[in-house]
């Protein structure tokens, strides 16, 4: 791989694990051995500057650590984060947080949550500007957050009101100007549109394309919707119980989707123009991740296990372009 | 004759700054077996509509007009105690969470025979053969085990099962399904559907099924309601609604929603947002974002018309009636 072509964010072997063991004096009484969650159990991925990667999965399989791991919000156990050619965990322990925090941004989920209730809009979306002291003159940081918020479809007028007077899509709104104020390069949006209605899922998805065409934004968007996925990725990975079983490129992967899990979540989308159609549903739902079978994590619910898959974790290997990490695609078995 | 009928139906919540019409002349029917749906963005009123045939609605909501019949009875009217009868025993319900609608501190066992001896006359060994079978026909594995399980003992997918074994205890023959697969996972909420789906026509209940996802509506259900700011915007067959929409509303609702089988590069977009009911405008709620209002629109309040094979409150198609 040339310098050229450095993808702007690569991720080697991330992994968070998680003590929720009982406390000590029980331990010790019960004589019951620690407890570890392996919520996120070594992902590597790499997206390259203006794309975006989007993670798809059903609850609890790690996507949002992986999120929180990306932004700093969590150190990794194992792995890292290189970010520009910089280590990512690196600087945002040393002095050069704030810079790497800079660049690096975040969208949440609950627009309900995660804007403070007693505040303006101006001093919500102008925090990150005086907290990394970028502008520290009153009237640019009202002229910046007025810019900020036109450019997600606000009115600079909408400055001096506080988030219960807007709608849920206007607030998520709020919280992607309040992302941009840094000028970040690479966003981390954790289920953007989720608590939105359709028609306002929409509007905010139709933002963050024009916003990353303009401002050449790298996202990782992580949803469990895989029309909205299918919508606004270039690639995608699947993951399941803490690991990626399938990476591959938009076109690749919903078109020919190799992996049997992946296989089962998009047959499990109802389709809208076949009225009445019975979907194929799923076997089975995920065990526990504090408990995950041995061999491959997806094998009690597999069409196709065999005696290897539960014993054997496969690992992710490149197969015929794309990433994938099933022993029965390596065998040629489907 | 249609199991359910509700006609021109009202509710209102009075309050300190006037009184707040949050559904407003609402009509329609299910058949029995009938699986109707009603969609619509938050706040337009498909749960007020739901808990006000149920009976539920919160104080200081109440039913300001129209009527509720069930089989040609009216039950909009009924006291307390009454309702208490027909909830459970002729209509059931199913929530959106599953974890509130347990509770906490009884086995489901427990719950399911309490709820089957309130309404049915059977001794209570009876009441709990028949839990067992309820547990079994909702496609719990090892229903005798699990029947003296707590809630917290089942996983998201199997607690939401247990609340449709609740829901089916008594035999009902209307369910009001409010958001039942909201808070599940897809491939969770395809089992879902398949068996409240499979349920009803076993035991031949009508389903009232209320959601926001259109793709659960496409495969689960007969007919559909598409509400807008607490009025009926379009209602008829689910297939003639999601293909050929007759209402502005419903054609842009559907272009907005991401499509698996097609590649845009833009998702198309409704402007705006639902108006709040203190602001409601003048004539059609919908003309400030529709693309197609002209000035008739702007002062009189379309009732619902003939529309094809559907029937729209929608001012485009007073010129096929007339015709």
């Amino acid at each position: 791989m040339n310098a050229a072509v450095q993808p702007l964010v690569q991720a080697h072997d991330l992994a968070r694990t998680f003590d929720v063991s009982a406390p000590w004096l029980n331990r010790v009484l019960e004589g019951k051995p620690r407890t570890l969650l392996h919520a996120v159990d070594g992902v590597s991925f790499e997206i390259e500057k203006g794309k975006t990667l989007a993670l798809v999965g059903e609850s609890g399989c790690g996507k949002s650590t992986v999120a929180r791991l990306l932004v700093g919000l969590y150190e990794p156990t194992r792995g890292g984060l290189t970010f520009d050619g910089q280590d990512a965990h690196a600087a945002f322990k040393g002095g050069d947080a704030k810079a790497m925090r800079r660049r690096i941004q975040m969208i949440f989920q609950d627009p309900y949550a995660s804007l403070n209730p007693r505040w303006l809009v101006e001093d919500i979306i102008g925090e990150p500007l005086r907290e990394h002291g970028l502008i520290t003159d009153k009237a640019q940081l009202k002229a910046r957050v007025g810019e900020l918020l036109q450019s997600v479809g606000l009115s600079p007028l909408d400055m001096v009101k506080y988030p219960h007077q807007f709608s849920g899509g206007q607030r998520q709104r709020i919280s992607i100007a309040r992302a941009l104020a840094t000028e970040p390069e690479f966003l981390v949006c954790d289920e953007p549109t989720s608590a939105l209605d359709v028609s306002v899922q929409a509007q905010v998805l139709n933002i963050m394309k024009d916003l990353q065409r303009q401002r050449q934004l790298t996202y990782l968007f992580i949803s469990h919707n895989l029309a909205v996925v299918r919508h606004v990725s270039d690639q995608v990975g699947v993951m399941y119980l803490g690991r990626l079983v399938e990476l591959a490129d938009k076109k690749t992967l919903f078109e020919a989707p190799r992996h049997p899990y992946t296989r089962m979540l998009l047959d499990a989308i109802p389709k809208m123009h076949d009225t009445g159609k019975a979907r194929t549903p799923v076997q089975g739902e995920v065990p526990n991740p504090l408990n995950p079978p041995p061999g491959c994590a997806f094998n009690p619910r597999c069409p196709h296990a065999n005696e290897r898959c539960r014993t054997e974790r496969p690992q992710l290997l490149t197969l015929g372009g794309i990433r994938i990490a099933c022993h029965a695609v390596e065998e040629g078995r489907i | 004759m249609s199991l359910l009928e509700v006609k021109n139906l009202v509710v209102e919540f009075p309050g300190r700054r006037g009184t707040l019409r949050a559904l407003d002349d609402i009509s329609f029917s299910i058949a029995p077996g009938e699986i109707l749906g009603v969609v619509g963005e938050s706040g337009a009123g498909k749960s007020l509509t739901g808990a006000a045939i149920i009976g539920l609605l919160e104080p200081p909501g109440h039913v300001a007009s129209g009527q509720i019949l069930l089989e040609g009875q009216r039950i909009d009217n009924l006291g307390h105690e009454q309702m208490r009868h027909i909830r459970g025993r002729r209509i059931g319900a199913i929530f959106q969470d599953p974890l509130t609608s347990l509770n906490p501190l009884y086995t489901v066992g427990k719950q399911l025979t309490e709820t089957i001896l309130t309404h049915l006359p059977v001794s209570a060994a009876e009441a709990r053969e028949r839990a067992i079978g309820l547990l079994k026909d909702t496609g719990i594995p090892a229903a005798e085990q699990r029947i003296d399980h707590y809630p917290h003992q089942f996983s998201g997918g199997m607690r939401q099962r247990v609340v449709i074994a609740l829901a089916l205890a008594a035999e009902p023959q209307l369910i009001v399904a409010d958001e039942p697969t909201t808070a599940l996972d897809v491939s969770i909420q395809a089992q879902i559907i398949q068996l409240l789906k499979h349920i009803c026509k076993s035991r031949g209940a009508a389903v009232m099924l209320i959601t926001h996802d259109m793709g659960v509506i496409a495969e689960t259900c007969d007919r559909v309601a598409v509400l807008y700011a607490g009025r009926i915007a379009e209602i008829g067959p689910v297939h003639e609604v999601i293909n050929h929409p007759a209402h502005p509303y419903t054609a842009g609702l559907m272009a907005s929603i991401p499509d698996m089988e097609e590649d845009r590069e833009r998702l198309n977009q409704i402007d705006g947002a639902m108006p709040r009911l203190n602001a409601i405008p003048q004539g059609c709620a919908f003309n400030p974002r529709c693309p197609r209002a002209f000035d008739r629109c702007l002062r009189e309040r379309p009732d619902l018309l003939q529309a094809g094979a559907t029937r729209a409150a929608c001012w485009l198609h007073a010129a096929e009636v007339a015709a």
